[in-house]
């Protein structure tokens, strides 16, 4: 080995037995193997982690443990119970009507004139420690009136030295509320919420005038507190009160969402200073907040750290959960104070196979599964239930699944001649399009099978969805042998005829119809999707032109109206009907109002029981409504109904209390951890394999040896 | 020599000013302000006020070029080009779309750029100067065309195989580094090592065939050939002349690149999960953030002079016959 | 009925005007000589027998047209709204034999299990059979291994047979032309004694049709490079790619051309405020990021296209418009290099003497670039050409891979690996998909890397990269 090669060799192994026992691969300083830390990865950036603003789950993710609304959802319990988190109780509404009479629960929508839900909050629950609350010995906020010099040199809210915090009090939640009318910064509800909360519309209108919204120094603060809203009041410490115009249950649901979280004034004065936005110094990017868990580091680029707040007053693990949590271990925390984990690191993963690979390895405690790498963890036994592969199991993973809240679909736009209308032979068309739309099979190719194929608007596990031969779409399947069977395609292309396009031909000319689909798919998987498609329309001999473009662009057309077929989807807000079938109300049509209703879909009967069904409590009658509004739209066929997909998600050994639940966004502190059995397993996946390095260096040896002889000669040859 | 410096950065301002309206044009012929709103607002819920009010909150209210309704200076001044646009000449990148510091995103985001390229650059000239010094050495023998049989083979393969190869090789069965991912100091080390070794591969095939030739033709010179007829031996015809010699259409062509290397390498870094300056702009063009796009286009154009300004001047450091006028 | 894209119909014009330009460089002794030295070389003969091969499957997939169908409930003959190519034609079945999803390379079953009914109506999770891979045999497990075998050893025959053939013909033609018997001409070609090398073309020939007739004999029957994640052949996708790389390789270097040379020649002739201005386009164009610049065009073109949704009535019109785009923007962002390099050259040249000679005569602008610049500084163009093309081809990969590449409907190698990347970390792996971009991809790049290294040996002297 000539010289310099060995010295290079030497050192390489030197450094390799400096080296501790963990594993060469981890991608965490080895120093943190022992903490009690949970890893997971994000792979979008959070745009807005401001509780008013934000309304996308990567985002909840991080603020869900971060902020405490009044409500939560029972971790355990199915089906979807609501829960106090600081509220002393889940509120009664109290009914009004014009007299200010108080009338009983199930009083009719007209009415009642106000609904008011007063709340009462816990007291000693405390903010997080942050620099806005703190104060000197004087009693003086210190970090409340800094100079623009002094902002210059800070870039995170750890350049501020001292932190303070305060009780948690009613009139936060109350200043929460107004800030949905904040001339400055964008809510997404606001404008539904505009609708029912009394008085947020005018003081919306008035901050508006007040505060020119082009103002170039952005940075001048509205002290809310200085405004009165009917709508919201705090009635005393510990106690506020919200009035609603009309009648509006789910109202409750809402009140789970971090838009109705409490937001202490001294937050907001701070973040408003001049030029701290312009440090990145915002509600934005530092979050503050009552919850089990405080933002430490947010670097988007690479990783986002919560750690635990040590303020938090130990809300208790739950005692009562489903039948069966005890007997899987889900109670043996029972009464416990969480949070149970010291610190959360969320490291950024734009693509999912590095990600996957890691949670193989051990260094994310949880993963859901992408469709290629289905195989390789979960198989199905002779039942057809899903199980794990052996690979997994010998690793101790754990698998979890749960038919999620939403819906995929495919919609017609009903304002387009060919397929859109409320003509038969338009109608006939979606059907015979609905029949041959094979999804068992789209579930089978693209999702390995984890989806159900819909039958109508709502998923399985939402108020309203019918199971069994009851609940099957009679225009697309026909039960047979106990299961739902899709019909042929021979009855679909009668429907063809029936239609006026005998084999898919258009009368006049005779060419095939031409149908164009909208999407804004792109990306490696979507040619296959795109190959599929058109493969099923060609069923009938229709040629589907694909017309994929960007999501902006897709936007522009859904609004316009210019799309002929679209695939969309829809994740619930809430675990009620009114969440799905307001997206086929005539009056939220997309293209009249800027709605949510994409097909643009309008039909009277189905809008007046629509009326009458969302406000109602979840009883036999509205069950009876919501069985004739799903036979309407089942009938008009505007969207194919697509499927729910099943959500698939596993787990490692030493994660502990693991249960899926779509509607909770603070379920980190529930999760326990054992970082010695991790640590544990992961050395013993991750052993470096050298060999192929060792192989690789005696070829480079190998290689030189005919080097040194064609040297050799030319040495001893004469001058060229 | 100074006045000449002075002189090309004089000439750089209008190639500056170009790019900025190239890259103005260019984005927003696809996008018109109310796109960007929408695409920063999320997709549920978003209302018509909602985007005025956004546009407004972010000056993309205004006419893009040309602004008729105001008077005087205001006529150019007022519009998304002018607000946008000119405070980039004082570096001034302002805020992305979503909110953020531009500036200290870049100052942030730069280093690990550098951390994959400068590697990648220094062990790469290492590599390339050593197996290209070996390839003239041996020319014409079967070393020499073995050796060019491998680099066109390599310089043939995708270099989307190498990052594919690699991650499953090390990521799947050796477990000797992670697979993607950064961090901060030292640790750094582990994440760099194979997205500059995948690199390095990748680029081998053509860079020794092209060191080669510079060597070879370093080699059939005339001095070359009279300090062999001279009876120096071979080793010391080869480093003393051919390396020096060669060693400045090299250098000279390594400057061009310096300046680039802040600006990172976009597969590599989405590949490998690295926050450099590279997945920063992919990352943009993806959420169409023009305010990024532009600060990073402004950047790569300042980039590229310097580079070519730096070039000049190595000319001249290296070869005195070259002067500047 | 004939259908003729914008790319076609530029590729046709390309045919053209390369056959034109062989005309021209028959009569012209300087262009002349060096591609002689280049017909001369085996290694770039090789490499021009496969590009051959890789250009007439090219050309074939080329030619569009409606096929004829019956029209609904009558008897008449119409066209179809679908548009084909003359190599689904020649690929006959494989474009339409389908399967589910996904099946190894030459397997009769599918690759993943399913819930499979029994004709007793019990079910069992086991891989089932393929509509048409393996479907004739009965019994796939026991008589599978055999029948590959015999077909492979047919092809073999087959594909040996054919080359014996050709050989034959070939030797006796050209030995008739030269008046050799038959044996003597041979063991000239044999023995390397002819002035080309015509073993090395006969020897590439031979073997790319022996491949091909194996080939041709197992794809009757099976997926002989397996199917992808909705069925489709792999083999088919891979031979559809084809025309997408080169198309890509050159139409764009096609499309920057003019540019690069009117633009090249002007500034180095005229000098002074021509020069400025040529120089300042070029600058900043090549300031911008390249990537940034194919980015921002191709969502113009989306813009474009969905704004204009009724003038793309098909995909196939809605891709090819931007495999154009594509092929466009990449010549704005490639055509500086060689504007700047004949800039420099014009820059010596209209120094030389005759140029100046002309200019004294009052020879008008444009003649002198066309009669005296242009012919000079053609093998500056012929090399960048051929340098350009394996870098553009692979390029397309790369640009697929951060989805400002071809249309994601059509057929190139860049999707075939996009897709790919998610397959590679299947368990089990799908590796078929990726191998068969990478060979047909590879294959080309490298034919086209050792064309390119014997044409640059020929016209530039000075720089010796391959051997002689």
């Amino acid at each position: 080995m000539p010289r310099p090669f060995r010295l290079c060799f030497l050192a390489l192994m030197a450094s390799v037995s400096a080296c501790s026992d963990s594993p060469w691969n981890n991608p965490y300083p080895d120093t943190e193997s022992d903490s009690n830390i949970y890893y997971d990865s994000f792979s979008e950036q959070p745009r807005h982690l401001d509780p008013i603003s934000s309304y996308s789950s990567n985002e909840y993710v991080f603020i869900g443990q971060i902020y405490e609304p009044p409500l939560q959802y029972h971790f355990l319990k199915r089906p979807y119970e609501l829960i106090p988190l600081t509220a002393t109780k889940v509120p009664e509404p109290d009914y009004v009507d014009k007299e200010g009479r108080a009338l009983t629960g199930d009083a009719e929508a007209g009415e009642v004139f106000r609904v008011r839900y007063r709340i009462t909050i816990q007291p000693g629950i405390l903010y997080q420690p942050h620099p806005a609350f703190a104060r000197n010995a004087t009693g003086d906020y210190l970090y409340h009136h800094l100079s623009a010099a002094y902002v210059q040199t800070v870039h995170t809210l750890e350049d501020f030295a001292v932190v303070g915090t305060r009780e948690l009090t009613a009139s936060d939640y109350v200043y929460q509320i107004k800030r949905m009318a904040h001339p400055r910064v964008h809510s997404p509800v606001a404008g539904l919420m505009g609708k029912y909360i009394l008085g947020l519309e005018e003081l919306a209108t008035r901050l508006a005038n007040e505060y020119s919204v082009q103002a170039p120094d952005k940075s001048t603060f509205i002290d809310l507190r200085e405004y009165e809203m009917e709508g919201a009041r705090a009635i005393d410490k510990y106690t506020f009160e919200i009035t609603l115009q009309e009648k509006y249950p789910q109202f409750l649901y809402w009140l789970t969402m971090s838009f109705f979280a409490p937001m202490p004034w001294e937050a907001d004065y701070f973040y408003a200073q001049p030029g701290m936005s312009d440090r990145n110094i915002s509600l934005d990017w530092f979050p503050v907040g009552t919850g089990p868990f405080m933002l430490t580091e947010n670097n988007p680029n690479r990783r986002m750290v919560l750690q635990r707040n040590p303020n938090f007053r130990g809300e208790p693990f739950p005692t009562e959960g489903d039948s069966g949590d005890s007997e899987s271990g889900l109670l043996v925390d029972a009464g416990l104070p969480m949070p149970f984990i010291d610190t959360a690191m969320f490291s950024l993963e734009k693509e999912a196979i590095p990600a996957w690979n890691k949670f193989l390895q051990g260094y994310y405690e949880t993963s859901g599964i992408v469709s290629d790498s289905f195989d390789q963890a979960v198989q199905f036994n002779a039942q057809g239930e899903a199980q794990l592969t052996s690979e997994m199991q010998d690793k101790g993973i754990s698998l979890l699944t749960a038919v999620t809240s939403s819906t995929f679909y495919m919609g017609f736009n009903m304002l387009d001649d060919t397929v859109g209308g409320d003509s038969e032979r338009a109608r006939l068309l979606r059907r015979a399009i609905s029949i041959v739309m094979d999804y068992e099979e789209f579930i089978s190719i693209f999702s390995n099978g984890r989806g159900v194929p819909a039958q109508g608007p709502i998923p399985p596990g939402i108020f309203g969805y019918v199971a069994g031969e009851a609940g099957i779409n009679p225009y697309v399947y026909a039960w047979d042998n106990g299961k739902a069977k899709r019909r042929s395609v021979a009855e679909a292309q009668t429907l063809m005829t029936a239609a006026g396009y005998p084999a898919g031909r258009e009368p006049q000319s005779g060419q095939p119809l031409v149908l164009n689909l909208d999407t804004p798919a792109a990306g490696p998987g979507s040619k296959a999707i795109f190959d599929w498609l058109r493969k099923q329309f060609a069923k009938l001999g229709i040629n589907l032109v694909i017309r994929a473009t960007d999501y902006n662009r897709f936007q522009e057309k859904m609004l316009k109206g210019t799309a002929q077929i679209f695939q969309w989807g829809w994740n619930a807000d809430y675990p009620d009907p009114e969440n799905f079938f307001f997206l086929l109300y005539g009056a939220n049509s997309k293209v009249d109002n800027n709605g949510e209703n994409a097909a643009n879909y309008k039909n009277e009967e189905f809008d007046q029981l629509f009326n009458q069904m969302k406000n109602m409590t979840n009883r036999q009658q509205r069950q009876k409504l919501i069985d004739q509004m799903v036979e309407i739209v089942r009938y008009d066929a505007p969207w194919l109904w697509g499927y729910h997909p099943v959500g698939f998600s596993l787990h490692h050994s030493w994660y502990r209390n693991a249960k899926p639940n779509l509607m909770a966004n603070n379920t980190l502190k529930y999760i326990r951890i054992q970082p010695l059995l991790r640590k544990e397993m992961r050395a013993r996946w991750n052993q470096p394999v050298w060999w192929p390095v060792g192989v690789l260096f005696i070829l480079i040896i190998a290689a030189m040896i005919p080097a040194i002889i064609a040297y050799r000669k030319r040495e001893r040859s004469p001058v060229l | 020599m100074i006045a000449y410096i002075f002189r090309r950065i004089l000439y750089a301002l209008p190639i500056l000013i170009g790019v900025n309206i190239i890259t103005f044009v260019l984005f927003f012929v696809v996008n018109t302000p109310d796109d960007m709103a929408r695409m920063n607002l999320g997709q549920k819920r978003v209302t018509q006020e909602a985007i005025q009010k956004w546009k407004t909150e972010r000056g993309y209210d205004k006419p893009l070029l040309w602004n008729s309704n105001t008077g005087g200076a205001g006529k150019l001044t007022d519009t998304i080009f002018y607000r946008n646009s000119v405070k980039l000449f004082v570096f001034d990148f302002g805020r992305s779309d979503s909110g953020r510091d531009i500036s200290y995103d870049i100052s942030q985001r730069m280093w690990p750029s550098l951390a994959i390229t400068v590697p990648g650059l220094l062990l790469g000239l290492l590599a390339y100067i050593t197996f290209g010094l070996i390839l003239a050495f041996f020319r014409a023998t079967y070393v020499d065309i073995a050796g060019v049989v491998i680099c066109v083979i390599m310089m043939s393969i995708s270099g989307l195989f190498y990052i594919i190869g690699g991650q499953y090789l090390i990521g799947k069965f050796l477990h000797l580094v992670p697979i993607s991912g950064y961090d901060i100091g030292p640790e750094a080390f582990k994440f760099v090592v194979l997205p500059v070794l995948v690199g390095l591969i990748g680029s081998i095939g053509a860079s020794t065939r092209w060191y080669r030739t510079i060597f070879l033709e370093e080699m059939n010179r005339d001095y070359v050939r009279t300090a062999r007829a001279k009876g120096i031996p071979e080793q010391q015809v080869l480093f003393r002349h051919v390396l020096m010699n060669g060693m400045i259409p090299i250098l000279t062509g390594v400057v061009v690149l310096l300046p680039t290397l802040f600006i990172g390498s976009l597969v590599m870094e989405s590949f490998f999960a690295i926050p450099g300056l590279g997945s920063y702009t992919i990352d943009a063009i993806n959420m169409q953030d023009f305010a990024i796009v532009r600060s990073m286009v402004f950047l790569g154009s300042v980039l590229y002079i310097i580079g070519l300004i730096l070039t000049d001047i190595s000319y001249t450091l290296v070869d005195p016959r070259v002067r500047l006028e | 009925m004939p259908v003729l894209f914008i790319t076609d119909a530029l590729i046709f014009f390309l045919v053209f005007m390369v056959s034109c330009f062989i005309l021209y460089a028959r009569r012209h002794e300087h262009l002349r000589a060096p591609w002689r030295q280049v017909v001369r070389s085996p290694l770039a003969m090789s490499s021009a027998v496969i590009l051959a091969a890789y250009i007439l499957v090219g050309l074939l997939d080329s030619i569009h047209f409606h096929p004829r169908m019956p029209a609904a409930g009558s008897d008449e003959i119409i066209n179809s709204t679908e548009i084909m190519s003359l190599l689904d034609v020649v690929t006959g079945p494989l474009r339409t034999r389908n399967e589910k999803t996904y099946s190894s390379p030459l397997a009769s079953h599918l690759y993943a299990k399913e819930i499979i009914e029994l004709p007793d109506g019990s079910q069992i999770r086991d891989y089932p059979r393929l509509l048409y891979g393996g479907a004739h045999l009965s019994a796939p497990e026991a008589g599978k291994r055999q029948d590959i075998l015999q077909r492979v050893f047919s092809g073999l025959l087959l594909g040996s047979t054919l080359s014996g053939l050709f050989f034959g013909i070939f030797v006796l033609l050209s030995g008739r032309a030269g008046r050799v018997s038959f044996t003597a001409e041979a063991m000239a070609i044999i023995r390397r004694r002819k002035a080309i090398p015509w073993h090395a073309i006969l020897l590439t020939l031979a073997l790319l049709v022996i491949t091909a007739s194996v080939t041709i004999v197992l794809a009757s029957e099976y997926h002989v490079l397996g199917t992808d994640k909705v069925g489709q052949d792999v083999l088919y996708q891979s031979l559809k790619s084809i025309r997408t790389g080169l198309v890509i390789g050159t139409l764009t270097t096609l499309v920057m051309l003019p540019f690069a040379i009117m633009l090249g020649l002007m500034a180095g002739y005229f000098r002074g405020w021509v020069d400025d201005v040529i120089q300042y386009l070029y600058t900043t164009l090549n300031s911008i990021p390249g990537v940034l610049l194919i980015a921002a065009s191709i969502l113009i073109l989306q813009v474009y296209i969905a704004n204009h949704a009724d003038e793309f009535t098909s995909i196939e019109h809605r891709a090819d418009m931007r495999l154009l785009f594509l092929c466009i923007i990449l010549g704005i962002t490639s055509w500086t290099g060689l504007c700047r390099m004949l800039r420099g050259e014009t820059l010596k040249l209209r120094e030389i003497d005759y140029v100046q000679a002309a200019q004294a005569f009052g020879v008008g602008n444009t003649t002198i670039m066309l009669r005296h610049l242009l012919p000079n500084v053609m093998h500056i163009v012929m090399i960048s050409i051929v340098l350009d093309f394996s870098g553009l081809v692979l390029a397309e990969a790369v640009l697929s891979y951060i989805n400002i590449g071809v249309d994601p409907t059509m057929h190139s190698w860049g999707n075939m690996i996009n897709s790919a990347r998610l397959e590679m970390a299947r368990e089990p792996i799908v590796w078929w998909s990726l191998t068969a971009a990478f060979l047909f991809m590879f294959v080309l790049v490298l034919a086209a890397n050792l064309f390119s290294d014997a044409v640059r040996d020929a016209f530039d002297p000075r720089i010796r990269t391959g051997f002689e």
